[in-house]
């Protein structure tokens, strides 16, 4: 089963390079991992897809904990959340295709961001499924390039992860 | 006042209470050695940075205390990954220094450049690259709190040599601000309960104790909680000495080498409890077969210990010490019975033993090191038949006196960790029992420590083989004797041409008279004991075999 990991972390050098290494020599699958800073400069955050069991949860869980530069980890798969990726998708468009595409573009809300003489690249944010059934509609137009951001995700209403909560937490 | 880097560094040094650190120079330490020149710290210098990081961990182990390495960047930083990684996998607390090239030479391959924190982080509990001077007092501090708190570890320093050469006049370097970082000592009462409850519960219970007793100094503990519910006590290899090997409780080792009555006993077992111990794969054999019968409690300061191996019943999480006096606290004294009666049974039926006949045997020159020294020597090994053979005939009854290389088990440990337990425990008897094969992987530290008048004792256990690969080769791969068979040099000239003293043991009868000999000579003294080439250790475990499926 897939889970989806929110982990704060120390802003500091090497901290990346320490997560990625933890996952690969203890042969845990990663899925995707996204990080970015959060509004307080000195912590990222980490939406880190990790492909296991419990078992498997439970260790990747505790021997992310052992680093040192882990503040937090909250594995909200359980939970409801809000999950998006942003995709960049460079299609073939000759111009006689290009309405066609952007039709496709309105029905998923993406948006063309570069328009070329011959391609297009068009914009997309969304869920795991709305992004694959993007990528699915534009493939028989040609797709040049594609890039994911790999997901991130927020739990929904007044509970949340921030370092002064015990894992997912409910404002009191 | 203004500061350098290097002064800054030998000043946190003190502050921590530092009074030795195992080093090896180079340009890239060059003012880091300039303030040492006139510290109040003892620095031994070794003869390979990997000496100086197995000296500093045999340090550590025989003390409690930190062990502190130091050595320069590049090729002198890589020399010390196998000390490092000897020191992570035992949970050993080590602070290891490097220099690093300077900021403007960073990242560019430069000469002697390596990335040492890259390379280390696997093998490190944590580890910083320092290169800003304002950071490096704060850095030291929270190396050295990292190292020694929670489960003990190695962390790394790599220091730029710019920042050492940098001047400051910043006094404070600040609180140690770790918010990621919180071990967790006092046990939860609810645990403690539930274990408390099974034990109580017990039939036939066994402990199971390893290195965390030690380093968490809980011997004393775990002796009165055994008393208490009279289980007997199978220790790790690392747990050696954490419980009194002459103890009517005491099983021994348990696992590859055990003896015969700890595997069955846990093999038998209806409750074990585990304590500080990782359930490697030397110790429980085939694991889905591991005491398969027991309601397993796993106590340890590590949460991630906890079913990283083999599933937990009842874990307990906290300082093994604090755990083990909570359920003292919780239990009755229980009566012998049965159980008890066919443990004794199985002592006595199964003892460890040895065939003697006439010629001169390991097991034979261990029971007499043990003999000679009434039991008080703090003994090291390298890796092989040797290091079992002393597991298995020297009884340790206090802890850190047994000082090897478990997890990683790294040939060539024994020397240079003897140097360290001799520096720290500088009138005690220091024994480093060494394979042939291992004690020429650091033979160099002999210069060490006749150099610095460290009066270590050395007994080779010469057969003339890579004896343990030897074994394998005899028992499982049809006696194919694939390059294990060592050519090896006059070990009493060698000792000799080191300054130390030589001697050679062939016979059975001179090994009383020639290991007295040695002990009554205030210098390094190493001995070569030629025995028979030939000698197995029994009993074995097969790898991948359960406990109870015993060779010999
Ligand atoms: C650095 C290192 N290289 C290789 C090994 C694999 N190994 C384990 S035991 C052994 C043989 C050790 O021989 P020796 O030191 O002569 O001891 P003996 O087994 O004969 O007592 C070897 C090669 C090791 N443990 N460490």
């Amino acid at each position: 089963m897939r889970h989806t990991l929110a982990v704060l972390v120390e802003n500091n050098p090497g901290v990346l390079a320490r997560v990625a290494g933890l996952f690969s020599r203890r042969g845990y699958n990663i899925d995707s991992l996204a990080v970015g800073r959060t509004d307080n400069p000195a912590i990222s955050r980490m939406t880190i897809v990790v492909e296991g069991d419990d078992r498997v949860l439970e260790q990747v869980t505790k021997q992310l904990h052992k680093l040192i530069d882990v503040i937090k980890i909250s594995d909200i798969t359980a939970d409801e959340y809000v999950d998006r990726e942003l995709v960049l998708i460079k299609v073939s468009a000759e111009p006689e295709k290009r309405g066609e595409i952007m039709q496709i573009a309105d029905i998923f809300r993406a948006r063309i961001v570069d328009l070329g003489r011959r391609t297009m690249i068009l914009e997309c944010t969304g869920n795991e499924g709305k992004i694959r059934a993007f990528e699915e509609s534009l493939k028989p137009y040609g797709i040049k390039e594609l890039v994911r951001t790999g997901k991130i995700a927020m739990l929904r209403g007044s509970r949340y992860t921030n370092i002064n909560t015990n894992g997912a937490r409910e404002d009191e | 006042m203004e500061k350098t880097g290097a002064q800054i560094f030998v000043d946190s040094l003190m502050e921590q209470g530092v009074e030795t650190i195992f080093g090896y120079p180079g340009g890239n330490v060059i003012q880091i050695y300039d303030a040492l020149y006139d510290a109040d710290i003892n620095h031994i210098l070794t003869r390979h940075e990997q000496g100086a990081a197995h000296a500093a961990d045999g340090y550590a182990r025989a003390s409690g205390r930190p062990g502190v390495c130091l050595a320069t960047s590049g090729p002198g930083a890589t020399n010390l990954v196998t000390g490092i990684a000897t020191a992570y996998m035992d949970s050993v607390p080590l602070v290891a220094f490097t220099g690093q090239v300077s900021s403007a030479l960073l990242g560019r391959d430069s000469f002697q450049e390596a990335d040492i924190t890259g390379i280390t982080m696997p093998i490190t509990k944590h580890n910083y690259i320092v290169k800003d001077i304002s950071e490096l007092a704060r850095v030291v501090k929270e190396a050295f709190y990292i190292a020694t708190t929670g489960r003990p570890g190695p962390v790394l320093v790599d220091i730029l040599s710019d920042v050492a050469a940098a001047r400051t006049s910043q006094e404070d370097c600040g609180p140690v601000n770790l918010p990621g970082y919180r071990p967790v000592t006092e046990p939860d009462p609810e645990q403690l309960n539930r274990a408390a409850r099974a034990i109580a519960r017990a039939e036939r219970p066994v402990i199971y104790a390893g290195g965390g007793v030690v380093s968490a100094g809980a011997h004393n503990e775990l002796r009165l909680l055994a008393e208490l519910i009279l289980a007997p006590v199978a220790t790790t290899l690392m747990g050696l000495g954490g419980f009194p090997g002459d103890h009517p409780l005491a099983l021994g080792m348990l696992g590859m080498h055990g003896s015969k009555y700890a595997n069955f006993a846990v093999n038998e077992c209806d409750v074990l409890i585990a304590v500080g111990v990782r359930f490697a794969d030397r110790g429980t054999g085939k694991r889905d077969l591991f005491a398969r019968d027991a309601v397993i409690i796993h106590i340890d300061i590590d949460p991630a210990e906890i079913g990283k191996n083999v599933e937990v019943d009842i874990p307990v999480i906290g300082d093994v010490k604090k755990v083990l006096a909570g359920l003292i606290e919780r239990l009755e004294k229980k009566l012998p019975g049965a159980w008890q009666e066919k443990i004794q049974k199985w002592k006595k039926e199964y003892p460890i033993t040895y065939e003697e006949n006439g010629r001169l045997k390991p097991q034979q020159v261990i029971r007499e090191i043990f003999k000679v020294t009434n039991g008080k020597a703090r003994i090291t090994t390298d890796v092989g038949q040797h290091q079992m053979f002393t597991a298995q005939h020297y009884t340790f009854t206090r802890p850190r006196t047994f000082i090897s290389s478990g997890g990683l088990g790294t040939m060539g440990f024994g020397l240079p960790a003897a140097i360290g337990v001799q520096v720290a425990c500088p009138d005690e008897i220091v024994f480093d029992i060494a394979g042939d094969g291992s004690f020429q992987m650091n033979v160099q530290e002999l210069a060490t420590a006749v150099n610095y008048q460290l009066p270590i004792k050395v007994a080779i256990m010469d057969n003339g083989y890579l004896g343990m690969v030897r074994q394998w080769q005899e028992l499982f791969y049809n006696r194919r004797y694939s390059y294990t068979e060592l050519i090896n040099p006059d070990f009493v000239k060698l000792a000799e041409a080191y300054g130390a003293v030589g001697m050679r043991v062939t016979t059975p009868d001179e090994v009383a008279s020639a290991l007295q000999e040695a002990l009554d000579i205030p210098q390094p003294v190493v001995i070569d004991f030629v025995i028979e080439r030939e000698e197995n250790v029994f009993p074995m475990v097969p790898p991948g075999a359960p406990l109870n499926k015993m060779l010999g």
